[in-house]
Order: C-alpha cells, then sequence, then structure tokens
C-alpha cells in the first residue's frame, strides 16, 4: 500500500512518520516551499500539558493527550519533562481554586515552592500547582527533526507542490491540510491566535508557566538561547491578518506582571494565524472514499497528532488483509 | 411584557463567549431551553470580518440574536458596531454597551445616553447595559429605549445584586418598561433574587460558560429564573418580626 499525506504541518509530519515506521510506503506533499511556512504548528506553543489542559477540554484531551508523552521524546530528544507550573497574581487566586478544581495530577505549592521550581519567580507568588509528568519542546526544532526522520526513513518530502487529492498516484491519502480543507470537510472553523517571541538573558524558566486571569490568560513557553514564547490569544475569527496591537499590549503587559524582566526583553517575533477546529474543538477523522481527514487539532497540535496519527495509522492498516511482516515484527518487537 | 413585540418563552438571555467549545455553548442553550443570546461583534469581527463561522454557529442556534457592543468604550465605536451588528445578524436589536472605566468595566452613562439616542434614531432597538441610576434611565427612556439591562454587579465578578434597593426604585420607577438584570449574576440564587424583585428578564454569561458544567448549569438558572418569577406573580409574603405559628397553638394565653 502506497499513501501520499498532504500538508507538513504537525498533523502531516506525525502521521507520515508512523506510516512509515510501520513500514508503510508514504510520501509527504507540503505547499509551502519550505518547512513551517504555511503551517500554523509554526506559531504554536509547543506545551504537552493535557492536564492543563483539562481546565477548558474535554476528557478525551487528557486521555489522548497523555499518548504524546511518550511519542515525543522517542522522536525528538529535545522534548522536556519539566511540568508546567500554574500561578495566578494575588488578587486572582479564585482563579488557581477555579483551575485546580476542574485538573488533576497536580501538587500545590506555596511560595517557597514556587521558588525551589523557578528561583527566578521567588518572592512574586504566594501560591501555585505543580503539573509536575508534563513537558514542553520547541514546535518549530521538533518538526525540523520529523522530517529529518522522515529523510533517514526514505520518506519524500515535496515542498511547493499543491497536491490535487483526485490525481494522486498513491492507494490511499491521509488529507492533514488543516484549514485549507475547509472546503471539503463541512463544520470545520478558524479560531485566530497571536503571540509573541521575547529574547532576554534577564530571567531564566526551566518550564512552561501559566499565569491564570480573569481577562488575559498567558502562558510563557521557555525556549534555548533567552527566547521565550508567549502566547496566546484565542478569538473566534478566521482572520489571518498581523498581531493587533490590542493583542500585543495585553499579552506583554501579563508578561511583565509575570516578572518585570520581560519589560526589557527584545521583541523577536509577532505572529498570528488560524487554528482549524470543530464545533467541539475536538479533532476527528473522516473517512472520504480514499481519503482520510484529519483535521480539527485546534489548539492541541503537538498535544494530539501522535494519538490520533496512530488511530489514522491503525484505519489503514486495517483495511489491508495482512500487515506485512515487517510492520508485525516491529510490532511485536 | 415584551421585548420591542418580542415575547421569549424563557426569562433567562444568555451570553455566548468564553464556553469551552460552540458545541458545549449549543448544549448549554438546549438545556436552559433558551430563546434569546447575545454575541459579541467587535473582537470577532477582526479587521476582515472574519468572524463569520462564529457567526454562522450563533445563527444556527436557532434563537433570537441580541448582538452587542462588549468592548467599545466610545460612542462611536459602538455606534459603527451596532451597524455591522445590523448587517451580520440581520436585527434592529442591539445590546448597547459603552464602557467607561477598565477595572470595573463599569457603563460610561453619558457616552450610553448619546449613543443610545444615535441608534435609536437609526432605528435600532435598543437594550442598554447601565447602571441601576434612576437618572439615566429616565435619559435613555428619552432617547428612545423600550428596554432597561442594569446591572447587577459589575462583568464577571459573580458577585450577584450589589444593590437590590436601587433595583427595586428602578422597577418601581419603570412599571411598564421591560427590565433586565445584566451582568455580575453568579449564583441561580442570584437570578432568582432578581426576579423575586419583579424583573422582566436576567441576562447572564461567565456563570454558565465557565462552570464546571455549563449544560447543568444553564438548567439550573433556566429553574431559577422561573422559580423567581413565579414567585413575585404569586404575590411574596411580607416579612415581620414576631414569630406567627403557621398551625394555631392551643392551650397557652394568647397574650403574655
Amino acid at each position: 500500500m502506497r499513501v501520499a499525506v498532504i500538508g507538513a504541518g504537525v498533523a502531516g509530519l506525525v502521521t507520515a512518520l508512523e506510516l512509515a515506521e510501520r513500514g508503510v510506503a508514504v510520501e509527504l506533499f507540503e505547499r509551502a516551499a519550505a518547512l513551517g511556512q504555511q503551517a500554523c504548528s509554526w506559531a504554536a506553543g509547543g506545551m504537552l500539558a493535557p492536564w492543563c489542559e483539562r481546565e477548558s477540554a474535554d476528557e478525551a484531551v487528557v486521555t489522548l493527550g497523555r499518548q504524546a508523552l511518550g511519542w515525543w521524546p522517542r522522536r525528538y530528544p529535545g522534548t522536556r519533562v519539566h511540568g508546567t507550573l500554574v500561578l495566578a497574581p494575588v488578587r486572582d487566586a479564585g482563579e488557581l481554586t477555579r483551575f485546580s478544581a476542574r485538573t488533576s495530577g497536580f501538587e500545590r505549592l506555596d511560595a517557597d515552592g514556587v521558588a525551589v521550581l523557578e528561583p527566578d519567580l521567588a518572592g512574586r507568588f504566594r501560591q501555585g500547582l505543580f503539573f509536575e509528568q508534563e513537558a514542553h519542546l520547541d514546535p518549530r526544532l521538533a518538526m525540523a527533526a520529523l522530517a529529518e526522520a522522515l529523510r533517514a526513513a526514505g520518506v519524500p518530502i515535496h515542498y511547493g507542490v499543491e497536491a490535487d487529492e483526485t490525481a494522486l498516484d498513491a492507494d490511499r491519502i491521509v488529507d492533514c491540510r488543516g484549514l485549507a480543507a475547509r472546503d471539503q470537510i463541512g463544520e470545520l472553523r478558524g479560531v485566530r491566535g497571536e503571540m509573541l517571541v521575547l529574547r532576554t538573558d534577564e530571567i531564566s524558566l526551566s518550564r512552561p508557566v501559566r499565569l491564570l486571569h480573569p481577562r488575559i490568560p498567558l502562558y510563557v513557553v521557555p525556549r534555548s538561547n533567552g527566547h521565550f514564547m508567549i502566547g496566546a490569544t484565542m478569538i473566534e475569527s478566521d482572520d489571518r491578518s498581523r498581531v493587533s496591537a490590542r493583542s500585543a499590549i495585553e499579552l506583554l503587559s501579563a508578561a511583565y506582571a509575570l516578572h518585570p524582566a520581560f519589560g526589557e526583553a527584545e521583541i523577536v517575533e509577532l505572529r498570528a494565524d488560524v487554528r482549524p477546529a470543530f464545533p467541539d474543538n475536538l479533532p476527528r477523522i473522516v473517512e472520504d472514499g480514499r481519503i482520510l481527514r484529519f483535521n480539527g487539532l485546534f489548539r492541541h497540535g503537538f498535544l494530539l497528532s501522535p494519538a490520533l496519527a496512530g488511530q489514522a495509522a491503525d484505519r489503514l492498516l486495517a483495511s489491508r488483509e495482512l500487515p506485512d511482516a515487517d510492520y508485525r515484527q516491529r510490532r511485536h518487537a | 411584557m415584551d421585548f420591542y413585540g418580542f415575547i421569549p418563552r424563557s426569562r433567562l438571555f444568555l451570553g455566548t463567549a468564553q464556553y469551552p467549545s460552540p458545541a458545549v455553548l449549543q448544549r448549554a442553550v438546549e438545556a436552559a431551553g433558551v430563546d434569546v443570546v447575545t454575541v459579541s461583534l467587535r473582537r470577532e469581527a477582526g479587521r476582515l470580518g472574519g468572524g463569520q463561522d462564529f457567526w454562522a454557529l450563533i445563527r444556527g442556534l436557532g434563537v433570537r440574536v441580541l448582538p452587542n457592543t462588549a468592548g467599545c468604550h466610545s460612542v462611536k465605536e459602538a455606534v459603527t458596531t451596532a451597524q455591522m451588528a445590523r448587517e451580520v445578524f440581520g436585527t434592529p436589536w442591539i445590546k448597547l454597551e459603552v464602557i467607561g472605566e477598565a477595572d470595573t468595566l463599569q457603563p460610561d452613562v453619558f457616552g450610553l445616553t448619546e449613543a443610545a439616542r444615535i441608534l435609536c434614531a437609526e432605528g435600532f432597538e435598543v437594550f442598554p447595559y447601565m447602571t441601576e441610576d434612576l437618572v439615566v434611565a429616565e435619559r435613555l427612556v428619552e432617547a428612545g429605549c423600550r428596554v432597561l439591562m442594569p446591572w447587577g454587579a459589575p462583568i464577571g465578578t459573580g458577585k450577584g445584586l450589589n444593590n437590590p434597593y436601587g433595583l427595586r426604585a428602578l422597577r418601581a420607577h419603570f412599571p411598564d418598561i421591560p427590565l433586565v438584570v445584566d451582568a455580575g449574576i453568579g449564583l441561580p440564587s442570584h437570578a432568582a433574587a432578581a426576579m423575586e424583585l419583579g424583573y422582566d428578564a436576567v441576562l447572564l454569561n461567565t456563570a454558565v460558560a465557565k462552570a464546571g458544567d455549563p449544560a447543568a448549569m444553564a438548567a439550573a438558572f433556566a429553574r431559577a429564573v422561573e422559580a423567581g418569577r413565579l414567585a413575585f406573580e404569586a404575590g411574596p409574603m411580607e416579612p415581620r418580626d414576631m414569630a406567627a405559628p403557621s398551625t394555631p397553638v392551643l392551650g397557652r394565653a394568647l397574650l403574655g
């Protein structure tokens, strides 16, 4: 069986690699000329935080998302399992109570506990929640690592090709185009997100920090060389225009509230993109003839891709009469 | 009592922001049997009118849409947003919000009355979000508003009815204008209390959207609103200081 995967965002890359690892002949098609240029995954936070996400997401995000914690470290060694720290300003302590009532898998911290985990935040917060099992990664490096793994596995990635699903020479197709597949998938909508990247040497963090706030919830994800990803707005719109001044002000002031050192940081990047989502904000795999449409990862691209790509691969392989010997061997290895 | 000619089945109006997903919003609307929802245009519109998908979902709920001008801080912004809302949803209804103070999101009552005057003159049916101030209420009615929506407490605080005296006075002053408590409601008991004061409806968002189970909370609010209304219509007893046994006490002196 030969499979064509369309779209080299996180969904397409993970699906192609999952299939290749199971011994399927795969090719990957990407409309952009280079990795990430037109993928909303490029703007992602890269938090593997299923327990935190439960605050506003369905239980399925926890059960499916846990699989990511095993999947990513084996494919991308830069994955850091340092947990997530959730904080709230003193005046919004009620937000922390609410967050803890919705989630599980955390330990409560007092001011000393926060200081032990993140010394640079010492004295700034009186209480926090620590989700020890969660992880984070740099989405761009992780995507590059998957592209490299695909190359090593002999999977061709065709950049700059707008694949025509009716003409592709393949037995099966997995459509991972995100919002670009909207005409083929009813109910898919866009949810705009805006993020920025700051650089400063005045503060260092070891793990993603979420700062709860009734109006402007914020997360800060540390990346290498003093870079911090600050995110992200959630706006019911498919407008892809550049970051609005208001959103930038809100994100920056929330970052400043987390630590004044961010006030002195360089603004390295401002980016807006649109997440594909179904009405329940959960991803789906939809059968459409020889095509499987895998879409709607919403804000959970890196978190839910492994589980969904596994399901897509299971479906494709189940449609074959017998898995080949190679695949069986691998599976029982 | 009607809202510009519309008589809703439910006296609970719901906001559509902050739900975990549109699917959860839909379940909440169904669970509460709500037939008026309010939707914000300003933020979702973006600069290119990118909110079409979400608005289509709202229209798909099959209920009356009360577009709002949430997030507007000036008369001009509010008027422009109202005009856009009329185009997007094809309704003359507009929930008019002109925010005057960033921390409490308190309405700017001066800008509000000015915007109300402009919009009423343009044929809009205005639902003004206001404080419980009687003089402001008079000005809004003069401007052409036929519904008034005083706050219970600042938006999103869930503190309930901060000034029951003021709300009662407003009700007494405007017996013939439909009154809606809008904002600040945190619990079904707050909603019931508003209805017991004789208010015609309650509008809320955060208390349902941010509940652990929004659909169940919406159903709880629907029942509280119904109970409060029924109690108001039934004629509540007057509280008194002296205990009065509900069954006769025999064998005791009546006056002691």
